[in-house]
Protein backbone atom coordinates (compact mmCIF):
# COMPACT_ATOMS: atom_id res chain seq x y z
CA UNK A 1 0.00 0.00 0.00
CA UNK A 2 2.58 2.54 1.04
CA UNK A 3 4.80 1.47 -2.00
CA UNK A 4 2.06 2.06 -4.65
CA UNK A 5 1.60 5.31 -2.64
CA UNK A 6 4.87 6.64 -2.88
CA UNK A 7 5.09 5.77 -6.63
CA UNK A 8 2.02 7.29 -7.27
CA UNK A 9 2.99 10.39 -5.46
CA UNK A 10 6.34 10.30 -7.59
CA UNK A 11 4.44 9.98 -10.99
CA UNK A 12 2.48 12.81 -9.79
CA UNK A 13 4.51 15.14 -8.93
CA UNK A 14 7.07 14.42 -12.25
CA UNK A 15 4.52 15.04 -14.54
CA UNK A 16 3.28 17.99 -12.66
CA UNK A 17 6.64 19.79 -12.74
CA UNK A 18 7.46 18.39 -16.44
CA UNK A 19 4.04 20.52 -17.57
CA UNK A 20 5.20 23.16 -14.99
CA UNK A 21 8.28 23.76 -17.09
CA UNK A 22 6.56 23.81 -20.42
CA UNK A 23 4.54 25.98 -18.82
CA UNK A 24 7.30 28.68 -17.17
CA UNK A 25 9.04 27.99 -20.75
CA UNK A 26 6.86 28.39 -23.76
CA UNK A 27 3.69 29.99 -22.23
CA UNK A 28 4.81 32.83 -19.72
CA UNK A 29 6.25 35.61 -20.91
CA UNK A 30 9.55 37.25 -19.65
CA UNK A 31 9.09 39.75 -16.82
CA UNK A 32 9.34 43.15 -18.30
CA UNK A 33 11.72 45.07 -15.60
CA UNK A 34 14.24 41.23 -14.61
CA UNK A 35 13.91 39.32 -17.90
CA UNK A 36 14.50 35.57 -17.89
CA UNK A 37 16.00 35.31 -14.61
CA UNK A 38 12.52 35.62 -12.32
CA UNK A 39 11.66 32.19 -13.14
CA UNK A 40 13.37 31.11 -10.59
CA UNK A 41 10.55 32.36 -8.36
CA UNK A 42 8.99 28.92 -9.62
CA UNK A 43 10.81 27.12 -7.74
CA UNK A 44 12.10 29.43 -4.96
CA UNK A 45 8.89 30.24 -3.37
CA UNK A 46 7.33 26.89 -3.75
CA UNK A 47 10.96 25.36 -2.45
CA UNK A 48 10.35 27.90 0.47
CA UNK A 49 6.48 27.05 1.45
CA UNK A 50 7.32 23.73 1.15
CA UNK A 51 10.54 23.77 3.47
CA UNK A 52 7.63 25.98 6.21
CA UNK A 53 5.55 23.49 5.44
CA UNK A 54 7.30 20.90 6.75
CA UNK A 55 9.23 22.56 9.39
CA UNK A 56 5.50 23.23 10.58
CA UNK A 57 4.61 19.88 10.65
CA UNK A 58 7.44 18.07 12.29
CA UNK A 59 6.83 20.65 15.11
CA UNK A 60 3.74 19.14 15.60
CA UNK A 61 5.23 15.49 15.49
CA UNK A 62 7.72 16.67 18.10
CA UNK A 63 4.97 17.88 20.49
CA UNK A 64 3.37 14.32 19.76
CA UNK A 65 6.12 12.91 20.88
CA UNK A 66 6.56 14.70 23.50
CA UNK A 67 2.91 14.00 24.66
CA UNK A 68 3.05 10.10 24.35
CA UNK A 69 6.65 9.24 24.05
CA UNK A 70 6.62 7.34 21.42
CA UNK A 71 9.50 7.00 19.24
CA UNK A 72 7.50 6.42 16.32
CA UNK A 73 6.37 10.38 15.98
CA UNK A 74 10.48 11.26 16.50
CA UNK A 75 11.27 9.06 13.42
CA UNK A 76 8.53 11.02 11.39
CA UNK A 77 9.59 14.12 12.99
CA UNK A 78 12.86 13.61 11.65
CA UNK A 79 12.10 12.31 8.21
CA UNK A 80 9.98 15.47 7.55
CA UNK A 81 12.74 17.68 8.45
CA UNK A 82 15.48 16.35 6.76
CA UNK A 83 13.36 16.87 3.48
CA UNK A 84 12.76 20.14 3.93
CA UNK A 85 15.56 20.95 5.01
CA UNK A 86 16.89 19.84 1.25
CA UNK A 87 13.74 22.57 0.09
CA UNK A 88 15.29 24.96 2.55
CA UNK A 89 18.69 24.75 0.86
CA UNK A 90 17.37 25.12 -2.69
CA UNK A 91 15.40 28.14 -1.36
CA UNK A 92 18.63 29.84 -0.25
CA UNK A 93 20.84 28.94 -2.89
CA UNK A 94 18.04 29.98 -5.77
CA UNK A 95 17.54 33.17 -4.04
CA UNK A 96 21.24 34.10 -4.17
CA UNK A 97 21.65 33.77 -7.62
CA UNK A 98 18.37 35.47 -8.41
CA UNK A 99 20.11 38.16 -6.11
CA UNK A 100 23.33 38.11 -8.05
CA UNK A 101 21.31 39.07 -11.20
CA UNK A 102 18.96 41.49 -9.45
CA UNK A 103 20.48 43.37 -6.52
CA UNK A 104 24.58 42.57 -8.04
CA UNK A 105 25.46 40.78 -4.74
CA UNK A 106 25.23 37.19 -3.63
CA UNK A 107 24.33 37.81 -0.42
CA UNK A 108 23.07 40.84 2.61
CA UNK A 109 22.46 40.28 5.79
CA UNK A 110 19.14 41.44 5.05
CA UNK A 111 16.40 40.06 7.85
CA UNK A 112 14.94 37.85 5.48
CA UNK A 113 18.19 36.19 4.29
CA UNK A 114 19.40 36.18 7.75
CA UNK A 115 16.79 34.83 9.71
CA UNK A 116 16.40 31.99 7.29
CA UNK A 117 19.93 31.49 7.00
CA UNK A 118 19.81 31.05 10.58
CA UNK A 119 16.64 28.59 10.59
CA UNK A 120 18.99 26.36 8.14
CA UNK A 121 22.15 26.17 10.89
CA UNK A 122 19.13 25.59 13.45
CA UNK A 123 18.07 22.54 11.46
CA UNK A 124 21.85 21.37 10.16
CA UNK A 125 22.15 21.43 14.34
CA UNK A 126 19.24 19.54 15.03
CA UNK A 127 20.89 16.30 12.26
CA UNK A 128 24.04 17.00 13.97
CA UNK A 129 22.48 16.82 17.50
CA UNK A 130 20.88 13.29 16.70
CA UNK A 131 24.04 11.78 15.28
CA UNK A 132 25.84 12.69 18.65
CA UNK A 133 23.14 11.32 20.87
CA UNK A 134 22.94 7.09 20.93
CA UNK A 135 19.83 6.68 23.81
CA UNK A 136 16.89 6.96 21.27
CA UNK A 137 14.36 8.61 24.00
CA UNK A 138 17.21 10.84 25.06
CA UNK A 139 17.66 11.73 21.88
CA UNK A 140 14.13 12.18 20.50
CA UNK A 141 13.59 14.29 23.43
CA UNK A 142 16.30 16.89 23.10
CA UNK A 143 15.40 16.89 19.31
CA UNK A 144 11.55 17.78 19.92
CA UNK A 145 12.53 20.56 21.79
CA UNK A 146 14.44 22.31 19.05
CA UNK A 147 12.14 21.64 16.39
CA UNK A 148 9.96 23.36 18.33
CA UNK A 149 12.81 26.42 18.83
CA UNK A 150 13.78 26.19 15.00
CA UNK A 151 9.86 26.53 14.44
CA UNK A 152 9.58 29.96 16.04
CA UNK A 153 12.42 30.86 13.84
CA UNK A 154 9.89 29.88 10.60
CA UNK A 155 7.36 32.85 11.99
CA UNK A 156 10.27 35.41 11.95
CA UNK A 157 11.31 34.50 8.98
CA UNK A 158 7.47 34.29 7.05
CA UNK A 159 6.87 37.49 8.63
CA UNK A 160 10.19 39.29 8.70
CA UNK A 161 9.38 40.64 4.93
CA UNK A 162 6.22 42.51 6.35
CA UNK A 163 7.85 44.03 9.73
CA UNK A 164 11.35 45.06 7.82
CA UNK A 165 11.32 46.41 4.27
CA UNK A 166 14.76 46.40 3.40
CA UNK A 167 16.33 44.48 0.44
CA UNK A 168 14.23 41.27 -0.01
CA UNK A 169 10.97 42.48 -1.85
CA UNK A 170 8.34 42.62 0.16
CA UNK A 171 5.02 39.96 -0.55
CA UNK A 172 3.96 39.53 -3.87
CA UNK A 173 1.61 36.36 -3.90
CA UNK A 174 -2.12 37.48 -3.63
CA UNK A 175 -2.74 35.51 -0.76
CA UNK A 176 -0.65 37.56 1.51
CA UNK A 177 -1.80 40.72 -0.33
CA UNK A 178 1.11 40.89 -2.46
CA UNK A 179 -0.69 41.69 -6.11
CA UNK A 180 2.56 42.04 -7.33
CA UNK A 181 2.14 39.35 -9.97
CA UNK A 182 -0.14 38.87 -13.18
CA UNK A 183 -2.64 36.12 -12.26
CA UNK A 184 -1.57 34.05 -15.64
CA UNK A 185 2.64 34.38 -13.78
CA UNK A 186 1.39 33.65 -10.74
CA UNK A 187 -0.68 30.37 -11.34
CA UNK A 188 2.64 28.25 -11.94
CA UNK A 189 4.16 29.07 -8.95
CA UNK A 190 0.91 27.01 -7.08
CA UNK A 191 1.16 24.67 -9.46
CA UNK A 192 4.96 23.86 -8.68
CA UNK A 193 3.75 23.92 -5.13
CA UNK A 194 1.40 20.95 -5.52
CA UNK A 195 3.62 19.19 -7.12
CA UNK A 196 7.10 19.97 -4.82
CA UNK A 197 4.54 18.67 -1.95
CA UNK A 198 3.60 15.57 -3.67
CA UNK A 199 7.73 15.05 -4.32
CA UNK A 200 8.61 15.75 -0.49
CA UNK A 201 5.58 13.49 0.35
CA UNK A 202 7.01 10.57 -1.22
CA UNK A 203 10.11 11.01 0.04
CA UNK A 204 9.52 11.45 3.69
CA UNK A 205 7.29 7.98 3.35
CA UNK A 206 10.65 6.86 1.79
CA UNK A 207 12.37 8.09 4.84
CA UNK A 208 10.08 7.32 7.33
CA UNK A 209 10.46 3.49 6.15
CA UNK A 210 13.62 3.49 6.05
CA UNK A 211 13.71 4.91 9.93
CA UNK A 212 11.20 1.95 11.03
CA UNK A 213 14.24 -0.81 8.99
CA UNK A 214 16.93 1.22 11.16
CA UNK A 215 14.88 0.74 14.50
CA UNK A 216 14.78 -2.73 13.42
CA UNK A 217 18.08 -3.46 12.74
CA UNK A 218 19.04 -1.46 16.45
CA UNK A 219 16.40 -3.48 17.79
CA UNK A 220 17.90 -7.06 16.51
CA UNK A 221 21.72 -6.08 17.16
CA UNK A 222 20.68 -5.61 20.83
CA UNK A 223 18.60 -8.98 20.85
CA UNK A 224 21.63 -10.33 19.30
CA UNK A 225 24.14 -9.14 21.78
CA UNK A 226 21.88 -10.45 24.48
CA UNK A 227 23.01 -14.00 23.51
CA UNK B 1 20.19 39.34 -21.00
CA UNK B 2 22.43 36.17 -21.97
CA UNK B 3 23.89 36.36 -18.86
CA UNK B 4 20.06 36.97 -17.62
CA UNK B 5 19.46 33.49 -19.18
CA UNK B 6 22.63 31.61 -17.79
CA UNK B 7 22.16 32.80 -14.03
CA UNK B 8 18.43 31.32 -14.50
CA UNK B 9 20.25 28.01 -15.74
CA UNK B 10 22.56 28.09 -12.72
CA UNK B 11 19.49 28.37 -10.84
CA UNK B 12 17.14 25.13 -12.43
CA UNK B 13 20.41 23.54 -12.67
CA UNK B 14 20.96 23.69 -8.30
CA UNK B 15 17.82 23.13 -7.23
CA UNK B 16 17.81 19.91 -9.78
CA UNK B 17 21.23 18.78 -8.75
CA UNK B 18 20.24 18.73 -5.18
CA UNK B 19 16.97 17.04 -5.91
CA UNK B 20 18.94 14.48 -7.66
CA UNK B 21 22.00 13.99 -5.11
CA UNK B 22 19.40 14.11 -2.13
CA UNK B 23 17.58 11.04 -4.10
CA UNK B 24 20.72 8.96 -4.49
CA UNK B 25 21.42 9.73 -0.70
CA UNK B 26 18.18 7.93 -0.14
CA UNK B 27 18.65 5.27 -2.33
CA UNK B 28 22.12 4.40 -1.12
CA UNK B 29 21.03 4.63 2.79
CA UNK B 30 18.19 1.76 1.03
CA UNK B 31 20.95 -0.13 0.15
CA UNK B 32 23.07 -0.09 2.78
CA UNK B 33 20.34 -0.80 5.57
CA UNK B 34 18.82 -3.48 4.09
CA UNK B 35 22.48 -5.25 3.70
CA UNK B 36 22.92 -4.32 7.44
CA UNK B 37 19.23 -5.62 8.28
CA UNK B 38 20.54 -8.92 6.32
CA UNK B 39 23.76 -8.89 7.77
CA UNK B 40 21.90 -8.59 11.74
CA UNK B 41 19.74 -11.29 11.12
CA UNK B 42 22.62 -14.06 10.04
CA UNK B 43 24.21 -12.87 13.16
CA UNK B 44 21.03 -13.57 15.05
CA UNK B 45 20.54 -16.94 13.69
CA UNK B 46 24.36 -17.77 13.91
CA UNK B 47 23.84 -16.81 17.58
CA UNK B 48 20.74 -18.84 18.19
CA UNK B 49 21.93 -22.34 16.80
CA UNK B 50 25.27 -21.79 19.33
CA UNK B 51 23.13 -21.09 21.80
CA UNK B 52 20.76 -24.53 20.84
CA UNK B 53 23.89 -26.11 20.45
CA UNK B 54 25.22 -25.38 23.71
CA UNK B 55 22.39 -26.39 25.82
CA UNK B 56 22.34 -29.64 24.01
CA UNK B 57 25.74 -30.43 24.98
CA UNK B 58 24.93 -29.49 28.73
CA UNK B 59 22.04 -31.74 28.63
CA UNK B 60 24.47 -34.61 27.13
Amino acid sequence: MRVKLIILLSVLSGSLIAWNLHTMFLSVPDEANQGAIFRIIYFHVPSAITSFTGFFVAMCFALVYLAKRNLRFDSIAAAINEVSLAFATITLITGSIWGRIIWGIWWTWDPRLTSYFICLLMYFGYFMLRRAIDEPHQRARLSAVLSIFACVDIVIVWKSIEWFRTQHPGPVLSIRNGGGMAPGMEAPIWWNLLALLMLSASLILIRTRQQSIQHEVETLRRYAHAF
Amino acid sequence: MDRNFTYMFYGFTVAWLIVIGYVISIAVREKNLRSELDRVKRLLEDRESEAKQNATTRRV
